[in-house]
């Protein structure tokens, strides 16, 4: 780890103004993926903007037919949350199924998309929910908010503060795990609405997480696994590593895209 | 048995401090004023150094000094010798360039050495190296990654004097007579096997603590060392670096070697120099991604096996071609692996007539290569074991048949590649595994997968390992360095408490709860009445260490040798106080007695008699209860069995779940059946690992693909099932207690287990390790293929 100023203000407007002024800033909420890299020397922030003493950012809510969940929202909050699970119980399970339980204490809801994470579990849920990220300064839906990996629609200066989530009809997350790391080699999370089916894959995009529409396309007339028989994606634009390559990746998004359906 | 004798499964003493964290690890021991090292690695895998350019360090903070290759030669430091002379079929000696501690000119791999920056603190250590590593000037070269490729004459050269990459092209057996066998045959089956690359993975990475006594002129350097003395010795006479009386090399608590802290490295022998240069302690400790880099790995051969059968499925010959990958040097112990420690071992549990092996060991620019859990025999069974079931397969002989059909039945047997087996019982270890595993009902419940769309399989691994490495004459004859031996004191304190000085070395393997076992059995004493001491060479006067598993084979014999001794002794001081003749008193449960009679003196009383030395004079005797003892055992040991796995293959992604596994063992007299269960279990997790998990990979340019946890897999709880352990025993008859060895039984047996359950499950043989759901996916759509083609 390399050296550099340390900052802990106890409202989002001082942690934006830190952001703002500091040189090469960057915000620290669970530090699961941010603190490892640091460590190894592939990032170094001058300034970090620690987010844990900011009051209220952790709330989880429903209000009306919307989870309201704190941008600092552990995954272990989220998967314990008797108010998620009962709204959408597979969004509680994929935050149980986010790395192992020391990433669940310290991860955030917050911090996973705004990294962007290409392999990481949030985005898909955020995607295929039709989640809207709450900023400081705005609200963006999910569609336009995951812009490629690492990448989001977020400014310099910009702070999630919480994520505004739908309730479902029926949803539900599978991931097939990369067997070394355990992040998703690919991750599929469907959600059933009155107007719509939306399907979001992780882990097999090379530009980070998608909508398949072809899948999406195959169970708007009827949402059950038979829907998905002889549907296959195509490989284009998909990963290719050690683990996996771009077809088996195809293979698998139909595969755990049935499992999803059939879960939900 | 007593709770806490030979047989009994005591609680591992050590764990409480392991497990509470009051261990003593060589990261944890600090001298006052010690700097941290920072090694600057190659971040090639083929370069000239063109230039170094130290003057960047100037003026960086916190800068204690910089060593580089012209230091080292400047010091006339040797290089890391191979410990182990082979010779080519031709006769010429093997190519064995030394690996220089800091790099002379060139990198041979990604992680090789190049300087080393010693700092205040180990981030002003760091940040000098990398400035440093900004200052060196690479001619960078092309790298020669394959093993198989590397041979070839257009291949990049990694030394001047080593033709073809290539170290030695060896053979062991009879040629002939093979070619003969295999002309004769009825049926012959071919396999191309892979025998994947393994990064060691010890849960404490390796590190060193070098102190210089300018006093007495003394080098003392804690390290990771699964054998301190062989540490001392190597870096005394091979490296220069201070005489043997001079240097004190101290194993504290280990974390793990598996192998790979047997060698010496670099670093450790650089912290010693550096702290001698500078006048004050170095200390390095690896970081994870060092150790990946640059901790020796394991296996990594390509072979062609040929297995010869008559009409009825009786072998008649086997023939392997294998190319082993050394890596960018020779370890220091790795060209006994893939020769001596490889194809003795060909014969497997099977009355073979004839054999013939040739060995080509070759260098690529990777990490060296050397003996990891197993070592060769792991190789050895994965190309026996595979070869049977494939070759019943195709003669369409029950696989368990076949194997009962080709079992050695007598012993003493003498196998046509060197190793006269002692004593075994295949059949029954065989038997009692089917049993278990309830073989005769896999139709049914393969059936019943079948109905769930999985594929089922299930497969066998009769291995056999020569352990107890080993005896002296034997291992010299055959080429090895030293000889491998082991030595114990029992120092019997005027209270009757015990200490054992072992030259053996525990790095996890519970020696301080089996070895005092052994004494409290013998002396009759309570267990917390006995320490062990290992891992200090001012302690113990000489070891070869743990690797082998030889640690209860030779090293708990040389202590119950010593045991004798001090036995002995004790009568004789117990012969002076009861007034009898040492020959009529008897010891028995921490008792002696004159025979016949009710005259006794129990252990603590005779302990301090002996020291007083009231009751004998000069001329009697010497005062004082001490022995110490050598031991070189007469043979290897022989520990073999056979272990069964029964899997579930999703076919969909290519998810496969053991379902089952038995493992049944021959490790002789078991000393503590808890202890060994355990090392079962974590061989077979690694041996899991191996065949379902775990591959190192480099890409074209020599990067190590696989250098984090994020894509290097290990074994992890779940992946695993829980395993039926159990045992047959036929004694050892070639060293006192009967020990045969377990610590590396799980990680030779299992590959081949899981490989032949998949290939059960498949229906067809086109599949290698490490078979990850990827690559079982991908067997699995042949299989369907093939299915649909029927």
């Amino acid at each position: 780890m390399y050296a550099f100023d340390f900052h802990r203000p106890d409202t989002v407007r001082k942690a934006a103004t830190l952001l703002g002024k500091a040189e090469d800033p960057k915000l620290l909420a669970g530090g699961q993926t941010l603190l490892p890299t640091m460590k190894q020397r592939l990032a170094a922030p001058a300034n970090l903007v620690d987010l844990s003493q900011v009051e209220g950012l952790d709330a989880i809510e429903l209000k009306g037919r919307t989870l309201h969940i704190g941008a600092m929202a552990r995954h272990v909050s989220v998967a314990n949350s008797d108010t998620v699970r009962e709204a959408i119980p597979a969004l509680a399970a994929l935050a149980g199924g986010i790395g192992d339980p020391h990433v669940r204490n310290m991860g955030t809801i917050g911090g996973s998309l705004a990294n962007n994470d290409p392999a990481a579990d949030y985005p898909a849920a955020a995607l295929a929910l039709d989640a809207t990220i709450v900023t400081n300064r705005r609200k963006i839906p999910a569609d336009e908010f995951f812009q490629g990996m690492f990448t989001t629609a977020l400014e310099e200066d910009e702070i999630i503060t919480k994520v505004m989530v739908p309730i479902p009809r029926k949803a539900a997350y599978q991931k097939f795990d990369n067997p070394a790391s355990r992040y998703a080699l690919v991750g599929v999370f469907v959600a059933k609405r009155s107007s719509e089916v939306r399907v979001a894959v992780t882990g097999a995009g090379q530009d980070g997480v998608f909508r398949a529409t072809a899948l999406e396309d195959a169970l708007k007339a009827r949402f059950a696994p038979k829907s998905l028989d002889g549907v296959t994606m195509p490989a284009d634009d998909l990963n290719a590593d050690i683990h996996a390559g771009a077809d088996y990746r195809a293979h698998l998004i139909t595969v755990m895209a049935r499992r999803a359906v059939a879960a939900a | 048995m007593t709770e806490t004798g030979i047989g009994a499964p005591v609680r591992r003493l050590e764990d409480q401090r392991f497990i509470t964290g009051t261990g003593n690890y060589t990261d944890d021991v600090n001298v006052a004023g010690q700097g941290y090292a920072y090694f600057v690695r190659s971040p090639h895998a083929h370069a000239a150094i063109k230039s170094i350019d130290t003057s960047v360090l100037k003026g960086m903070s916190g800068v204690v000094g910089v060593l580089t290759g012209e230091d080292v030669a400047a010091d006339s430091l040797g290089p890391l010798p191979a410990g182990w002379m082979i010779h080519s079929k031709n006769g010429d000696p093997m190519k064995a360039p030394g690996h220089p501690l800091l790099a002379q000119g060139k990198v041979r791999y990604v992680g090789d050495p190049i300087a080393v920056v010693v700092g205040e603190t180990f981030a002003e250590a760091k940040d000098a190296g990398e400035a440093l590593l900004g200052a060196i000037t690479f001619d960078e070269l092309p790298a020669s990654v394959d093993p198989v490729a590397t041979t070839a004459k257009d291949a990049p050269q990694l030394f001047d004097d080593v033709p073809n990459n290539t170290a030695f092209d060896w053979e062991l057996g009879n040629k002939a007579e093979t070619e003969a066998a295999f002309k004769a045959a009825s049926h012959v089956t071919t396999l191309n096997i892979v025998n994947n690359r393994l990064v060691p993975n010890a849960m404490e990475p390796r590190a060193a603590l070098g102190d210089y006594d300018a006093g007495t002129g003394t080098i003392t350097i804690y390290t990771t060392s699964q054998n301190p003395h062989v540490a001392r010795l190597v870096m005394s006479a091979f490296l220069n670096l201070a005489p043997e009386h001079k240097l004190r090399c101290i194993a504290p608590d280990v974390g793990g070697g598996f192998g790979s802290k047997i060698y010496v490295y670099s670093e450790e022998v650089v912290c010693g120099w550096a702290a001698k240069r500078f006048k004050r302690a170095v200390k390095w400790t690896a970081e994870r991604t060092e150790s990946f880099l640059t901790d020796a790995h394991g296996r990594d051969h390509v072979t062609k096996a040929e297995l010869a059968m008559d009409d009825k499925g009786k072998i008649l010959g086997l023939r392997v071609h294998t190319v082993a990958n050394l890596g960018g040097y020779p370890s220091l112990f790795s060209t006994s692996v893939p020769t001596y420690l490889y194809a003795t071992l060909l014969s497997g549990q099977y009355d073979i007539p004839a054999i013939y092996a040739e060995v080509d060991a070759v260098y690529t620019n990777t990490a060296p290569v050397d003996a990891y859990r197993g070592a060769g025999r792991p190789e050895a069974t994965f190309v026996v074991e595979r070869l049977v079931e494939v070759a019943a397969r195709e003669m369409g002989i029950d696989p368990a048949t076949f194997r009962k059909r080709n079992f050695i039945k007598k012993f003493p047997h003498q196998t046509p590649v060197i190793m006269a087996y002692d004593v075994g019982d295949y059949h029954a270890s065989l038997s009692k595994a089917m049993d278990l595993v309830d073989y005769k009902g896999f139709g049914k419940r393969k059936r019943a997968s079948a109905k769930d769309g999985k594929l089922r399989g299930i497969g066998f691994s009769a291995y056999i390992e020569a352990c107890g490495i080993a005896p002296s004459q034997a291992v010299g004859s055959l080429g090895a360095g030293v000889g491998l031996w082991e030595s114990a004191e029992v120092r019997v304190n005027p209270v009757g408490t015990i200490e054992v000085l072992t030259g053996s070395h525990s790095h996890g393997q519970g020696h301080e709860t089996t070895f005092a076992q052994l004494v409290s059995d013998r002396l009759g004493q309570p267990i917390e009445n006995v320490s062990i001491v290992h891992g200090d060479t001012d302690k113990v006067q000489f070891g070869m260490g743990t690797y082998g598993s030889r640690s209860g084979a030779v090293g708990m014999s040389a202590i119950s040798k010593a045991l004798d001794k001090v036995v002995a002794k004790a009568k004789k001081v117990a012969g002076f106080i009861l007034e009898a003749s040492d020959a009529d008193i008897e010891f028995k449960d921490g008792n002696f007695t004159v025979a016949g009679t009710d005259k006794s003196i129990d252990w603590t009383s005779v302990a301090l008699q002996a020291y007083v030395a009231h009751k004998f004079g000069p001329d009697d005797m010497e005062p004082g209860l001490k022995e110490g003892a050598f031991y070189d055992p007469t043979n290897f040991t022989f520990p073999a069995g056979v272990h069964i796995c029964e899997l579930e293959i999703d076919a969909d992604t290519g998810v496969t779940t053991i379902e089952n596994w038995v493992a049944i063992d021959d490790f002789g007299t078991i000393i503590n059946p808890l202890i060994v269960s355990g090392q079962v279990h974590g061989g077979i997790a690694q041996g899991v690992g191996q065949a379902m998990l775990e591959g190192a990979a480099y890409n074209d340019n020599g990067q190590l693909v696989t250098a984090s946890y994020m894509d290097y897999c290990m074994p992890r709880a779940d992946d695993l099932p829980s395993f039926t352990v159990d045992h047959t025993v036929t004694p050892c008859p070639s060293n006192p207690l009967g020990i045969k060895g377990c610590g590396e039984a799980g990680a030779i047996a299992s590959p081949a287990a899981v490989m032949n359950a998949l290939t059960d499950a498949l229906g067809h043989e086109d599949i290698q390790m490490p078979a990850t759901p990827q690559v079982i996916w991908r067997a699995a759509q042949k299989t369907i293929t093939k299915a649909a083609a029927e």
